[in-house]
């Protein structure tokens, strides 16, 4: 099977809509096939990775833990979008720290985030196979 | 909804015998769910499920298998992070039945 | 005639927010839940619309702001509830209107 680019793109905060939840799910299903996996996180998809998520008062699922699983499933392209977080006041600083461990690298921790402005992120997205919106 | 008895207490089992709530797990669970299966249950096999449960209780999900072989290469030595030693110690699959026996519910994406 | 005005969506993703100020008489109160806690926090252009909406009473629901990870952002001038709270208010106002 030839290796595709896909990127999920998500928009949605968490918590009010089920999409972010969804989004994470195909993520996780789909990493199993080998492809080439992106995220893109703009406008209120940014939420989604907020540090310090504590929803036992909600009484909903706090899946914002399952972000840091990512590395192990081989997605370290997390791209957040600059001007969301800045039209929402947030920096990388409020945002949870994503690592994947380099096997190649003895183990080395990198980062997965890549923080780009919205021009930036246009021309990764212009790059893809396929582009699935959440 | 079905229920297993363990010791005398009930706990409540989805359609494919998965525990309905990981809160009420106790090893006691995993060995009766593995007895019905025909399986005893050894370090080894503890070691594994061991690792499923503090994986959940890190990120809320029931790890992949190829992610599981990993992790395990990793944390419990290279000789058994490969497939043929989990699906030695678990015939039914790693995933499957491991999380089973871990009272998690089963891998997202495993069928 | 007081009024709780209750605004459950992103001021980012809906003119709900906007549309609910706009509504918002002196005397009434404006609770922020679920993904309308969102405008709330500081930095952002909504947190300034509260500030300048002199006359209306804002307040946030803790637990859904706990939720996203944000009650350290939390822009001044905003009462936070429980949900204790949310049902006080609605017995203080003569009437409720839930802006969707």
């Amino acid at each position: 099977m030839a290796v595709k680019k896909f990127m999920y793109v998500n928009r949605k905060a968490p918590y009010g809509s089920i999409y972010a939840l969804e989004s994470l799910e195909v993520v996780l299903i789909g990493a199993a096939f080998d492809q080439d996996v992106s995220l893109a996180f703009i406008g209120d998809g940014v939420y989604e990775l907020t540090k310090g998520q504590n929803t036992e008062a909600i009484g909903q699922k706090n899946f914002s833990p399952t972000y840091s699983a990512l590395g192990d499933y081989d997605v370290n392209k997390i791209y957040v979008e600059k001007e969301s977080l800045e039209e929402r006041g947030l920096t990388l600083d409020d945002l949870q720290h994503l690592v994947w461990e380099d096997e190649d690298d003895d183990w080395a921790e990198k980062d997965s985030i890549r923080l780009v402005s919205r021009a930036e992120l246009a021309d990764v997205m212009a790059e893809q196979d396929i582009c699935l919106s959440f | 909804m079905a229920s297993i008895e363990v010791n005398g207490k009930q706990f409540e089992v989805d359609e494919e015998g998965y525990l309905a709530n990981l809160n009420e797990w106790e090893p006691a669970v995993g060995e009766a769910m593995a007895a019905a299966e025909d399986q005893v249950l050894t370090d080894e096999h503890w070691d594994i499920i061991n690792f499923l449960r503090e994986y959940y209780e890190e990120y809320q999900i029931a790890p992949a298998v190829r992610v599981l072989t990993k992790a395990v290469g990793k944390r419990l030595g290279k000789e058994k992070g490969n497939s043929k030693y989990l699906y030695e110690l678990f015939p039914y699959g790693p995933g499957k039945q491991a999380c089973k026996y871990a009272g998690l519910p089963k891998p997202t994406g495993c069928v | 005639m007081t009024l709780l005005h209750t605004v459950n969506k992103s001021p980012f993703e809906s003119n709900t927010f906007d549309t609910c100020l706009g509504y918002a008489k002196d005397g009434s109160t404006v609770l922020l839940i679920e993904d309308g806690v969102y405008a709330a926090t500081t930095g952002t252009s909504a947190a300034e619309k509260i500030k300048n909406a002199s006359g209306v009473t804002f307040a946030v629901l803790g637990p859904d702001l706990q939720a996203r990870g944000l009650e350290g952002k939390l822009a001044d001038g905003i009462k936070v509830v429980d949900y204790e709270g949310f049902v006080n208010l609605v017995a203080e106002h003569d009437s409720v209107q839930s802006w969707l």
